[in-house]
């Protein structure tokens, strides 16, 4: 049988509000000595009154009209009741039928360098829980992270490959972090991923019947990788005529393996209610407007933007507005060089000798600019040709750098020098190697 | 009305219950039940569902850091801790 992976995504982002989202304590607790950032909200003693911090609501909305929500003028929390030691209250403050941004979408490119519209199903705010440590037989809580503000972001289930959801996780980064709302450091556990997959008959219209889901993953690569054996595991599984059990799975990354946790427990068992310590929220519209006129130029708009005022070949604009301040660095210097040096060189510059903008002044790097094109130099189209004829023609090579083997690079260069004839920065040709190695 | 699961309900809450204790708060549960469900009679139609009595809106903070417990004061309450953290016994882990 032929089946296309049908695929949704719950990606949760923590807030980089200075206090937590419902008392006053400092929400920046990572490395810091466990249990010195409580009270009695985030610990859920008797008689605390949860009260919402204001910037995490608006920082939230602004990722909602990033992701082209609906803002609904009336929303309010509710609570989601379950037991674990992580959770202090017996219940989580979340939001359940009335969520701050829903309705959305986002646009992302398939393997076939296609547009594809991704819908966001909603956008809500709910807060973080303790942390678990394990040990034996004993569990250590820490709740340091009790009631950090989280947005937590569903899409629809649109995705047909690990690639696009990729692609997906990028844009979701990039734009929270042009937001300014959150670090999205996968590393600090600041944005954790949960896939959910299932398998259809290709033809069928209807969702299939079950869907497995894949908790908390702190790292693109794995999001990746689980998905990949999820289809596969789920594709045996079907063709034995057996449905994969609706649940809930791991990612093992020494095992390379999904395993399963427990049985999908049912919405319904959660038993939601409303917050009834927190009044409802309503907007009137002039608020969310004056949210909306507070957005930066996002990553899409910049791209458009800086391929067409600066002519920079889309690949090129899209490295630098990857990250917001190195787009800004380049358009100072842009700016501050008018006359002297091109778009183009300074673009090149940036991009092919990895400057560390934190390191040079925007000046400086003019002057090294100006100094340095004064040596030899070789024109950038010819140089991406020869790369492209060295590619083509080292095929073994290129598969080995492609499996891992990354030091044939040095082969590579060789191969370009020889070809060039001319001294030249090796880092610029490793730069464009690389470049052209990992793009495929 | 069908009769209640008071096993999972217990489980849901976190509460073990022994079988004469099941039998006695299922009893009770029902009769509660049945003494709310007098509220069916009320006639509600033209009503607007109501979660929130107070009248109140918009409750906001300001995103400002105010003063939190000592770590010696978060686990005052506390009579298992270790290393400055909340001891519990074990609970279902990954394997």
């Amino acid at each position: 049988m032929n089946y296309e992976p049908i695929i949704g995504l719950e990606v949760h982002v923590e807030l980089k509000t200075k206090s937590k989202m419902f008392c006053g304590c400092s929400a920046d607790y990572f490395g810091n000595k466990p249990n010195t950032h409580t009270c009695p909200t985030c610990l859920g003693l008797p008689g605390a009154l949860p009260v919402p911090n204001k910037t995490a609501i608006e920082w939230c909305i602004k990722i909602g009209i990033a992701l082209n929500c609906e803002i609904p003028l009336t929303s309010k929390f509710d609570r989601k009741n379950y037991f674990y030691p992580d959770l202090a209250k017996g219940y989580q403050i979340s939001q359940y039928d009335q969520p701050f941004c829903q309705n959305g979408w986002i646009e992302v490119l398939t393997e076939d360098n296609k547009i594809k519209r991704i819908g966001i199903t909603r956008v809500h705010m709910e807060e973080d829980t303790g942390k678990l440590s394990h040990k034996g037989n004993v569990s250590l809580i820490d709740f340091n992270r009790s009631g950090v503000p989280l947005v937590e972001i569903v899409t629809e289930p649109d995705f047909r490959s690990s690639f696009e959801v990729n692609q997906y996780l990028q844009k979701l980064q990039q734009i929270v972090r042009y937001l300014n709302v959150s670090n999205a450091d996968m590393e600090k556990g600041d944005m954790r991923l949960e896939p959910n997959i299932s398998l259809r008959i290709i033809g069928e219209i209807e969702l299939p019947k079950y869907k497995v889901e894949i908790k908390n993953i702190n790292s693109f690569r794995f999001v990746d990788k689980s998905i990949q054996f999820e289809i596969k595991r789920q594709r045996e599984l079907l063709d034995k005529n057996e449905i994969p059990l609706q649940e809930t799975r791991g990612w093992e990354e020494l095992k390379q393996i999904t395993i399963s946790q427990r049985i999908k427990e049912k919405a319904n068992d959660y038993r939601y209610f409303p917050e009834p310590d927190i009044p409802p929220i309503e907007w009137d519209k002039l608020q969310i407007d004056k949210i909306t006129s507070q957005m930066p130029e996002l990553p899409n708009d910049k791209l458009i933007r800086f391929e067409k005022e600066y002519q920079l070949s889309s690949y090129n604009a899209e490295i630098l507005i990857r990250d917001a301040s190195l787009a800004a660095y380049f358009e100072k210097a842009v700016f501050q060089s008018k006359g002297v040096l091109s778009q183009k060189q300074i673009a090149n510059t940036l991009i092919n000798k990895k400057i560390n903008i934190l390191s040079i002044s925007v000046k400086d790097l003019i002057k090294d600019i100006i100094h340095s094109s004064k040596k030899e130099g070789i024109d950038e189209i010819e140089l991406s040709k020869i790369t492209d004829d060295v590619l083509k023609n080292n095929q073994k090579a290129v598969d080995e750098f492609r499996n891992g083997k990354e030091v044939v690079i040095m082969f590579l260069i060789g191969q370009v020098m020889k070809s060039i004839n001319k001294k030249i920065d090796i880092e610029i040709i490793k730069n464009i190697l690389k470049n052209k190695l990992n793009k495929k | 009305m069908s009769k209640i699961d008071i096993s999972r309900i217990a489980k849901l809450a976190n509460i073990p219950l022994d079988d004469e204790n099941k039998n006695k708060l299922e009893e009770q549960l029902l009769e509660t039940i049945y003494y709310i469900e007098s509220l069916q009679e009320i006639n509600t139609d033209g009503k607007e569902p109501t979660n929130q009595v107070t009248g109140l809106k918009n409750i906001f903070r300001e995103d400002i850091i105010s003063k939190s417990f000592s770590q010696e004061e978060a686990l005052r309450n506390s009579s298992c801790t270790e290393k400055g953290m909340f001891k519990v016994k074990a609970i279902l882990s990954s394997d």
